[in-house]
C-alpha cells in the first residue's frame, strides 16, 4: 500500500534540472479526479455508499461529505513541486480541491454539467460512475504522470475500468471501503507519495496492487463478498524506512516471492497446484516463469503449465486425473476473504474433491495484522462446507514463517 | 505553550565530519623515534604481505581538537540522557558506582586466561549472581556469555537443535512457534538456527488464543519461545496450559523475560513449567545498553539442558571456583570465553543494593508507574489503548494508538516523535513490525522515573498533540529546536545508495 515517502526533499530534482519523467524536460504532469460522494456512508454505518438511495440516507443521518476536505489535505502536500502540471476533473471532482491550495489546475474536456461543490446540508453533487470513467479517459489521453483519485474501492474499480496499468494511479483514502491495495495510508501519505513519484518517476519505484470491491448489499447483511477486481501500478511504499524495523515495499516483495516459492518446493513431485486469482497467488506462476491469470485460476503441475483460467468444468476435470492436489489462494484485504464470491469458479464441488489439507495460502503479514477482526472468511455458498473449512489454517507469510490464522465463514 | 514545559535547545556546532577535519601532518600524540636495532625486530615482526604500501586516509588532528569535536558530537545527541520512556527497552538509570566497581584492578587487569586460582574474586562474584538469578528463575544454571537478549535467544534455538539431535529427533521437529507479541529476535533466531516459524496472531483478549496454539503444535514443534507479559503489556494468563501443551508434544519451552521488568521476584519461569528463560542484565538489571556486543543475555535452564549450555560454567568444589568446560554434547561457544563479565558485575551490584524486598518495590513501582501514565495519558484527546475492553491492568507497559489525531489533523506517530524532542525529552518508542494498532506509541515508566519525570513527559506529549490539532505545520516539520532537522532517510533500503562507512559514503557519492 502506498504511504507517505519522507525522503521527497532529497528525491526531488535540483532546481533547473530538467524532469526526468522524458527527454524533453516537460514539467510532471498531475491528474486529479475527486468522487465528492464518497465516504458519506461511512460515519453513519452504512458500510458504503453505492447509488443514490444509500447517499440520500446518509445524508438524512447526518453524514458531511468528507472527499473534499481530505482531498485538500492531500493536494498541500504538492506544494514544494517544481513545475507541477495540474490536470483536474472539473469542479467539485477536483479543480475546485486545486483551486483551494492555490495550484492552477487546467480543465481537461468535458461534455456534461460541471458538477458544483455545495455548503453542508444541501445536498451531494449528482455525480456518477460514469463521470469518475469519463474523466479518467480524459486524464489517461492527456498523459499523466499519475492519477490522482480520492475515493473508496467503488471509485478505484472505475479508475482502474478506465486505466488498467497504462498510468499509475494513486488513491487518497476517503471511502468507506478500502480493501484495495490502491490507498495511501492518510490523506498527507497520499501527497507525499505523489510528490516522490512526480520527482522521480522510474519504473522500478511501481509495484502492482490489486483493485477489490465488495458487494455492499452482501455487506449489509453481514454476509462477505468481497471481489478482486483488477490491478493497476502504484508508486512503492516507502513509508515506514523511518520505522526502522523494515516493512518496505521492497522487503515484502521478497517475502511474497519466496513464501510463493517455498509453498511451490514443498509440493510433492507430481501434484497439482490450482494458483488462485490475485497478485500474490500470481506470483508462484511468476516464479517458474509462466503466466498468471488475475482473476482466475491457473493450473500448473511439476513447474508445466496445465490449464490457464479453468472454469468450474475445467477444474473438476484436471482433479478427475490428478492423484493429488493443492489449492493456492492469497488474502483479499479488509475483510480477510480467502473464498468468497468473486472466485466461484472455487466451487464448493472442487473444493470438497480437493478434500481437506489442500489449501496453502500466502499472504503478507502487514496485510494480515491490518484485518479486522483477525480472521480469515469462507464463504464458498454451501454452509456445511464452510463448517468443514472453519478452524485455524497456517498463512505462509515468507520463505521461513507461517501466521497461524482463525477461518471462520 | 505551558511555562512549565522545558524550554530546550540543543548546541547546533555547524562542523564537518572528522574524516574531512585537520591539516596533513598533524599529530595528537608524537612517537619517539625507534631504535634501529629494535626497529629491525618490528620488520620481522610483520611479513611484507601484510604492510601497507600507501598510509591509511586517516584525518590528522592534534589531540585537543579530536577531543573538542566529540564533545561537540556528545552536546548535539540527545538520546537516552533525557527522560526516556522508551517501552520494552525498560530504561533505567545505570549507577556510575559500578563503573568504579568495574574498573578496579581486580577486574579491569585481568584476563580469563589466567589459572581460576588467580581469578577466585571475579569467580565469586559470576557464580554467586547466578545463584541469584538461579533464585528469581528456579533455573538449573544460567550462563552469561551472549553478549544480548537476541544472542540469548540464538543461544536457546541452538540447545533446541542439539537436544532433539541427541534424541533421534531433529529431522521431524522442524518448526519453532511463537507469537507476533514475542520480541522478534525469536522468530530471527530461530530460522536462523535453521527452523521454521509458526507464528500465532493476537486473539480477542490481546493474547493468542488456546486453540490457535493447538492448531500449531504436532509432533513437528521442536520448541516454544515466547515473552509474557508482551510488549502491550498484557499478560497471557493460560502460560501454564500453554507450556503444558507444548511439552506433551514433545517440544522445548523457552521464556524470553525480555519484560521482566513488572513481574521482577513475582513470577518464575520454573514454577510455569519453562525448560529456559532469557534476563537482559542491560535494561532489566540495571547494566549499560549498546548495540549489539556489550550487553548480557543471562541464559538460564532446567537440568535436562544444562549439557548443552555453552561452556564455561563456574562451579565451587570445596570452597574453590573453577571453570567447567563441559563436553561434547555443549553447543559451544556464542562469544569470547565467559561473556561480557563488567556487565555481570553491575548486575550483581545493583541486586546487592537493592536486595530481595528492593527488587520486588522496583517491579511494583514500574506497574505503579504506568498504570499512573495510563490514566493520564488517556485524557488526552485522540489518544487510546489497544484492547480497551480488557478489564485488567497493564503490567510494565501499554501500547496507546494515535490513529485519531492522525485521521483528524494527518499527523503521524513519526511527525509527534519529531515534534517532542524539541522539548528536550526522548521520543516513545512506536512498536515492533507489524504494528498491529494503528499509530501505535508504548511507552514505559519504569522505577526509574519520579513523578515530576513522567508528568513532564505527558505534558509534552499533551502539548505536541494540541499543537497537530491547532498548528499541524509546526509539528509535520519538526524538529525545530535540534542541530539536524527531519533526518532524510531516503537510501536506508537502497543499497545502491546506503553507505555505513565513509569509504563507502564517498564512494557511492561520486558514482551518483
Amino acid at each position: 500500500m502506498p504511504g507517505p515517502d519522507r525522503e521527497q526533499d532529497a528525491d526531488r530534482p535540483a532546481p533547473g534540472v530538467a524532469h526526468p519523467a522524458s527527454g524533453d524536460g516537460r514539467r510532471p504532469r498531475l491528474g486529479l479526479i475527486v468522487n465528492p460522494v464518497a465516504g458519506v456512508g461511512g460515519r453513519v454505518g452504512l458500510k458504503g455508499s453505492d447509488g443514490a438511495a444509500v447517499q440520500r440516507r446518509a445524508l438524512w443521518a447526518g453524514a458531511v461529505p468528507q472527499a473534499s476536505v481530505r482531498t485538500i489535505r492531500a493536494l498541500r502536500r504538492l506544494a514544494g513541486v517544481t513545475g507541477l502540471e495540474v490536470l483536474a476533473a472539473p469542479g467539485a471532482m477536483g479543480a475546485d480541491q486545486a483551486a483551494a491550495v492555490g495550484l492552477s489546475a487546467t480543465a481537461i474536456a468535458w461534455s456534461g454539467t460541471v458538477p458544483s461543490s455545495c455548503a453542508p446540508g444541501q445536498g451531494l453533487p449528482p455525480t456518477t460512475a460514469a463521470d469518475t470513467r469519463a474523466a479518467a479517459r480524459e486524464l489517461v489521453r492527456a498523459g499523466v504522470d499519475l492519477l490522482l483519485f480520492a475515493g473508496g474501492d467503488g471509485t478505484a474499480c472505475d479508475v482502474h475500468d478506465v486505466v488498467g496499468d497504462r498510468v499509475p494511479v494513486l488513491g487518497i483514502p476517503t471511502g468507506v471501503k478500502m480493501h484495495s491495495g490502491v490507498f495511501a495510508s492518510s490523506p498527507e501519505a497520499a501527497g507525499e507519495a505523489t510528490a516522490a513519484w512526480l520527482a522521480d518517476p522510474s519504473p522500478d519505484r511501481l509495484v502492482d496492487a490489486d483493485v477489490a470491491d465488495i458487494d455492499e448489499v452482501a455487506v449489509r447483511e453481514d454476509r462477505i463478498a468481497t471481489r478482486l477486481h483488477g490491478r493497476v501500478r502504484v508508486p512503492r511504499d516507502r513509508a515506514r524506512v523511518l520505522a526502522a524495523k523494515g516493512g518496505t515495499a521492497r522487503r515484502v516483495d521478497a517475502e511474497l516471492d519466496a513464501a510463493c516459492a517455498r509453498t511451490m518446493d514443498d509440493v510433492a513431485p507430481g501434484t497439482l497446484v490450482l494458483v488462485g486469482p490475485g497478485t500474490t497467488a500470481g506470483r508462484a506462476l511468476r516464479g517458474l516463469g509462466l503466466p498468471s491469470t488475475l482473476l482466475g485460476v491457473d493450473a500448473v503441475r511439476d513447474g508445466e503449465d496445465v490449464g490457464r483460467d479453468l472454469d468450474e468444468r475445467g477444474l473438476l476435470a484436471l482433479l478427475d486425473d490428478a492423484p493429488s492436489a493443492v489449492l493456492l489462494l492469497g488474502v483479499v484485504g479488509g475483510q480477510g476473504a480467502l473464498l468468497g464470491r468473486g472466485n466461484q469458479q472455487l466451487s464448493p464441488a472442487v473444493l470438497r474433491r480437493l478434500g481437506p489439507g489442500a489449501l496453502r495460502v500466502v499472504a503478507g503479514r502487514d496485510k494480515l495484522a491490518a484485518l479486522s477482526p483477525g480472521a480469515l472468511r469462507v464463504d464458498t455458498g454451501d454452509a456445511e462446507l464452510d463448517r468443514r473449512l472453519s478452524g485455524h489454517l497456517p498463512v505462509r507469510v515468507s520463505a521461513r514463517e507461517t501466521v497461524v490464522m482463525a477461518v471462520a465463514p | 505553550m505551558s511555562p512549565s514545559l522545558p524550554r530546550y535547545r540543543s548546541a547546533d556546532w555547524d562542523e564537518p565530519v572528522v574524516l574531512e577535519l585537520g591539516r596533513p601532518g598533524r599529530r595528537g600524540i608524537y612517537a619517539p623515534q625507534v631504535e634501529d636495532d629494535v626497529a629491525a625486530d618490528v620488520d620481522a615482526l610483520l611479513p611484507p604481505g601484510v604492510r601497507r604500501t600507501t598510509p591509511p586516509a586517516l584525518p590528522e588532528l592534534s589531540e585537543f581538537e579530536v577531543q573538542r569535536h566529540y564533545n561537540h558530537l556528545s552536546q548535539m545527541t540527545l538520546g537516552m540522557m533525557g527522560i526516556n520512556l522508551f517501552g520494552t527497552c525498560t530504561m533505567k538509570y545505570n549507577p556510575r558506582v559500578n563503573e568504579r566497581v568495574v574498573a578496579r584492578p581486580e577486574l579491569a587487569e585481568v584476563h580469563p586466561q589466567q589459572d581460576p586460582s588467580t581469578l577466585q574474586g571475579i569467580l565469586e562474584i559470576v557464580h554467586a549472581f547466578e545463584g541469584i538469578l538461579q533464585e528469581l528463575s528456579g533455573m538449573d544454571r544460567f550462563v552469561f556469555q551472549p553478549g544480548g537478549g537476541a544472542d540469548a535467544a540464538y543461544t536457546h534455538a541452538c540447545i533446541t537443535r542439539a537436544y532433539h539431535a541427541s534424541r533421534g529427533e531433529l529431522a521431524r521437529r522442524t518448526e519453532v512457534i511463537t507469537t507476533i507479541q514475542t520480541h522478534p529476535c525469536s522468530p530471527a533466531t530461530a530460522a536462523a538456527a535453521g527452523f521454521d516459524v509458526v507464528t500465532l496472531p493476537l486473539g480477542p483478549d490481546g493474547y493468542p488464543t488456546l486453540e490457535s496454539l493447538k492448531a500449531a503444535v504436532s509432533d513437528r514443534t521442536a520448541a516454544l519461545m515466547v515473552g509474557n507479559p508482551d510488549d502491550m503489556g498484557v499478560y497471557n494468563p493460560e502460560m501454564k496450559e500453554w507450556v503444558r501443551i507444548v511439552h506433551e508434544a514433545g517440544g522445548l519451552c523457552f521464556y524470553d523475560h525480555a519484560n521482566f521488568n513488572g513481574v521482577m521476584s513475582r513470577i518464575r519461569a520454573r514454577e510455569l513449567g519453562f525448560d529456559a528463560c532469557m534476563y537482559m542484565l542491560h535494561k532489566t538489571f540495571a547494566g549499560p545498553k549498546g548495540g549489539g556486543g556489550p550487553a548480557v543475555g543471562a541464559y538460564g535452564c532446567q537440568p535436562e539442558l544444562v549439557p548443552f549450555l555453552p561452556r564455561p560454567l563456574v562451579d565451587l568444589h570445596d570452597g574453590v571456583y573453577g571453570l567447567d568446560e563441559g563436553d561434547e554434547r555443549s553447543i559451544g561457544r556464542v562469544r569470547e570465553y565467559w561473556g561480557n563479565v563488567p556487565v555481570v558485575v553491575k548486575a550483581y551490584s545493583w541486586v546487592r543494593a537493592l536486595g530481595a524486598e528492593g527488587i520486588r518495590q522496583a517491579a511494583d513501582l514500574s506497574v505503579i508507574a504506568n498504570n499512573y501514565m495510563e490514566t493520564r495519558l488517556l485524557q488526552i484527546r485522540g489518544v487510546s489503548k489497544s484492547h480497551p475492553h480488557l478489564t485488567q491492568h497493564r503490567l510494565e507497559m501499554t501500547r496507546y494508538s494515535l490513529e485519531q489525531v492522525h485521521a483528524d489533523t494527518g499527523i503521524d506517530v513519526h511527525d509527534i516523535q519529531n515534534r517532542m524532542v524539541d522539548f528536550g525529552v526522548d521520543a516513545p518508542w512506536l512498536a515492533h513490525e507489524p504494528w498491529l494498532i494503528p499509530e501505535p506509541i508504548t511507552p514505559e515508566a519504569g522505577e526509574t522515573w519520579s513523578k515530576e519525570d513522567i508528568d513532564t513527559w505527558i505534558d509534552v506529549l499533551a502539548e505536541v498533540v494540541r499543537e497537530a490539532y491547532e498548528d499541524p505545520e509546526t509539528v509535520r516539520t519538526a524538529p525545530h529546536n535540534h542541530a539536524i532537522a527531519q533526518v532524510q532517510a531516503g537510501g536506508v533500503d537502497d543499497p545502491e545508495r546506503w553507505a555505513t562507512t565513509w569509504r563507502a559514503h564517498v564512494r557511492k557519492r561520486a558514482s551518483a
